[in-house]
């Protein structure tokens, strides 16, 4: 075990998601020595990007699978429609211009496309879907980092970074129970945001963030940025800030990732644990009202609500993971959901009676709305009255937490005296960088393969 | 006793598992650009028994699914749908087999096929020994033809027979529809390419490398299959030649039942044994584990038919034919009489299921 402390390592990358093994690809064909540390089991590798389907990419003409064109402008205005503005524009537009050699890139790496989703076609011009998912590219770059001769190390825990005069020196890292100082020449820090530390999220948010279920990987507890911070690295993004969607309720704690998003909303009413509606239900389609009702569920006393719906919506959205409670009547629901029958069966008919007249239309803003009723309702307001009734729990599903570290457009992190001699960061572990606020589709792959490219390639020039 | 296979019911707990596991992969859906058994999954919401087994028998077991999947063990939903639609797939053909019984007892046990292989080979040669002809060329000489069609007829027919009823009770069950030209053009074109076993794209399959893809399954099975078919070909040449043109065996090098057996034995025999090699380094649990044995000593069967095949004509004019002839025949009356309760049989239900998806698509 001692040699891989004094092995003479180039570059060590510590995580083992998208954005380090890009870095680690990088590095290892410019000629560097690279050490690989995930803090995970091999099972579980690669972070939240194995959760993950699809990469955001701008293109001038039809690019692999992606269709039409999808120009820097365009791309830019969607950003700034969900970080309404926070974002930093120079780190914004480098990873969106960057995205177009990435592809091919990826492709060359072993990263495999496919058209996009049945039920995802609004993004077949935007986005281009992994094969398989995210779970098949991390198998990929980790198969092209073995055939680069590059060494991995899972269930390596760093717990500290040794700084000396703006210079990364060595890692303390726990591997296979030992404690082990590893030295190096360069480092790149990706190893994620802290959203699976659920104390650390309870103190940045509040203690409703215990009943909060993590979409992705229990593995990204932040121990290295906690550590990064401590000893004065310069930060960006809201530390009490989390970006959660409303998924099902029954949904594991960790891990639960696509297949627990509901998208009944739009056709249901919402009630939280009293039976109470409590947001207008029918404001907007769903992909772009989903991630406002995590907040919105994460405000209901113990953080859950309720979908209901009746029997003639149930085929109107994609297939749920879970079977809904299913009930002839909204009391009987209401018993198994575990929710005051009198109370649900009222706000069931209080809504009913608000509903007027009108033609319903599932795809499209259809106008319906109710009237004289609070939340109202105001497209897709249809009387919940054919039986049988179902109804499907909601809780906050964390995605990822917007606190990074701040880098430059090399990538390279800032400490107290300025910019560190020899440490980049890439991925989640910076992206508060460029996303502030909300979040856009497939845009996380892109700033984890732009900049983890940029940090690799940086950190292999430093010492090659 | 009942001919009709779809009486039995179907077996409920590895349906109600791939039920399990394929409404999981409705709600995700990034493996759709695998194979054609995602799409057909994903045109349903909800899965009767016969949608089951009908994806069951789309799935080639690339397994590029099981390798990319996040849900796999340790996860707490515990995905592993090649697994799990294989254990479908040979119930299936159980199910589907008269008599019931054969299919678990030949396609699980390798020790059944291979008793049923010395049987064979064992009646061949009390037919040498009881039957000896007065006279005859070449292999004819130890066994008339008129005695090897007495054997071989019934033995060809009866598992064509079983097939046909099996397939019968397996297209009431999947709601099959009439079956026109165009289904089994893209059926045929699609089997004959296996589209299924190339990964979506061309890259191949996981078999043997885990999450590596690789075309050598692809391959194997692309040599046993044309290999079979160019030897039964070359069988079915010689008798057209025996009875319509009044040619008699022995052919020579260059006549058409030689030209097209030995390239096919050849292919057959390479194809096997690599098929064979492939399962030795591939994940069993990926797999139907309750049919590894049968379904190793099946592709053992195959590549022995094809090897014995080539040594009884290298050996022909010498002492060792009426030894060769038995063993040769052997394997091959062997490999007929259990085809419908072998893993031989998955070929006919993998058609049948992708003249069905073809359906499915038009719809």
């Amino acid at each position: 075990m001692s040699g891989i402390e004094t092995a003479g390592w180039d570059v060590i990358v510590a995580g083992g998601g998208n954005a380090a093994l890009c870095a680690a690809i990088e590095a290892a064909e410019a000629g560097a020595r690279v050490l690989v540390l995930e803090g995970a089991p091999k099972d579980y590798r690669g972070g939240n990007s194995r959760h993950t389907r699809n990469f955001r990419c701008m293109h001038r003409g039809p690019l692999s699978v992606l269709t039409d064109s999808y120009g820097e402008d365009e791309y830019f205005d969607d950003l700034i429609r969900v970080t309404k503005g926070e974002t930093d524009e120079g780190l914004a537009r480098l990873a969106i211009r960057q995205s177009e050699d990435c592809l091919p890139w990826m492709e060359r790496h072993g990263v495999r496309f496919q058209p996009s989703l049945s039920g995802t076609l609004s993004l077949s011009r935007t986005n281009a879907f992994f094969l398989g998912g995210g779970k098949a590219l991390v198998n990929a770059y980790y198969n092209t980092l073995e055939d680069l001769g590059v060494t991995v190390r899972y269930e390596a825990q760093v717990t500290h970074v040794h700084i000396e005069n703006g210079q990364f020196e060595a890692l303390d890292v726990t591997l296979d129970g030992e404690s082990l100082r590893i030295l190096g020449r360069a480092l790149v820090l990706a190893s994620g945001g802290f959203q699976s530390d659920i104390d650390w999220l309870a103190r940045a948010w509040g203690p409703s963030a215990r009943n909060f279920l993590i979409r992705g990987t229990r593995y990204n507890r932040g121990v290295v940025l906690a550590d990064m911070l401590e000893q004065g690295a310069e930060s960006v993004g809201d530390p009490t800030q989390c970006h959660a969607v409303a998924i099902d309720g029954r949904a594991p704690k960790y891990d639960g990732g696509i297949v627990t998003r509901l998208d009944c909303v739009p056709f249901s009413i919402v009630v939280n644990r009293d039976g109470d509606r409590f947001y207008d239900e029918g404001e907007d389609v769903w992909p772009k009202r989903y991630a406002i009702w995590g907040r919105l569920v994460a405000a209901q006393p113990d953080q859950v609500a309720y979908s209901i719906i009746d029997s003639r919506s149930v085929e109107l959205f994609m297939p749920s993971v879970f079977p809904p409670e299913k009930a002839d009547t909204i009391a009987g629901l209401a018993d198994k959901l575990g929710l005051p029958a009198d109370k649900l069966t009222q706000t069931v008919e209080v809504f009913n009676a608000a509903c007027g007249e009108g033609t319903f239309s599932p795809q499209e803003l259809d106008g319906l709305a109710t009237e004289g009723v609070e939340p109202p309702k105001t497209n897709w307001a249809r009387p919940i009255a054919e039986p049988p009734f179902y109804g499907y729990s909601l809780r906050p599903g964390v995605t990822f937490t917007y606190l990074g570290l701040k880098v430059d457009e090399t990538a390279r992190v800032s400490g107290p005296d300025g910019r560190y001699a020899n440490i980049w960061a890439a991925g989640e572990m910076m992206a508060g960088s460029i996303l502030g606020q909300g979040y856009l589709a497939g845009f996380g792959m892109t700033i984890g393969t732009v900049f983890g490219r940029i940090a690799g390639q940086e950190a292999a020039a430093h010492v090659v | 006793m009942s001919f009709d296979a779809a009486t039995q019911s179907p077996s409920t707990d590895t349906i109600a598992e791939a039920r399990r596991q394929v409404e999981i992969c409705n709600a995700c859906r990034y493996c759709e650009g695998f194979c054609d058994a995602f799409p057909a999954m994903f045109a349903e919401r909800a899965f009767g028994d016969g949608d089951i087994v009908q994806i069951a028998n789309l799935c080639h077991n690339c397994r590029g699914c099981y390798y990319s999947c996040q849900y796999t063990e340790p996860h707490e939903f515990a995905l592993n749908l090649p697994q799990a639609l294989a254990d479908v797939r040979v119930d299936s053909w159980d199910r589907y087999g008269w008599p019931g019984g054969l299919g678990a007892l030949f396609q699980r046990r390798g020790v059944a096929l291979s008793t049923a292989l010395v049987a064979g080979i064992a009646l061949l040669f009390l037919a040498q020994a009881m039957l000896t002809p007065a006279s005859g060329d070449g292999f004819y000489a130890v066994l008339s033809h008129t005695v090897m069609v007495a054997i071989f007829l019934p033995a060809f027919l009866f598992p064509m027979v079983v097939l046909a009823l099996g397939l019968r009770a397996y297209w009431r069950d999947v709601g099959g529809a009439p079956v026109r030209w165009t289904h089994l053009h893209r059926a045929a074109l699609r089997a004959g390419q296996l589209k299924n076993l190339d990964g979506g794209q061309g890259q191949g399959c996981n078999f043997e490398k885990g999450d590596r893809y690789s075309q050598a399954r692809r391959h194997a099975h692309q040599a046993t299959f044309w290999g079979f078919l160019l030897c039964f070909a070359s069988t079915s040449s010689g008798t057209l030649m025996h009875y319509l043109l009044g040619l008699e065996a022995p052919y020579g090098l260059l006549s058409l039942p030689k030209l097209l057996g030995v390239p096919g034995g050849l292919l057959l025999t390479l194809g096997a044994f690599g098929l064979a090699g492939l399962k030795l380094k591939a994940d069993p649990q990926l797999g139907a584990q309750k049919a590894w044995g049968g379904e190793m000593a099946f592709v053992l069967l195959l590549g022995l038919t094809g090897l014995t095949g080539l040594i009884l004509y290298a050996v022909s004019g010498t002492g060792a034919v009426p030894a060769m002839l038995a063993l040769h025949l052997g394997a091959v009356l062997t490999l007929f009489l259990t085809t419908p309760y072998s893993k031989m049989a998955h070929g006919f239900y993998r058609f049948a299921a992708l003249v069905r998806d073809a359906q499915q698509r038009q719809a």
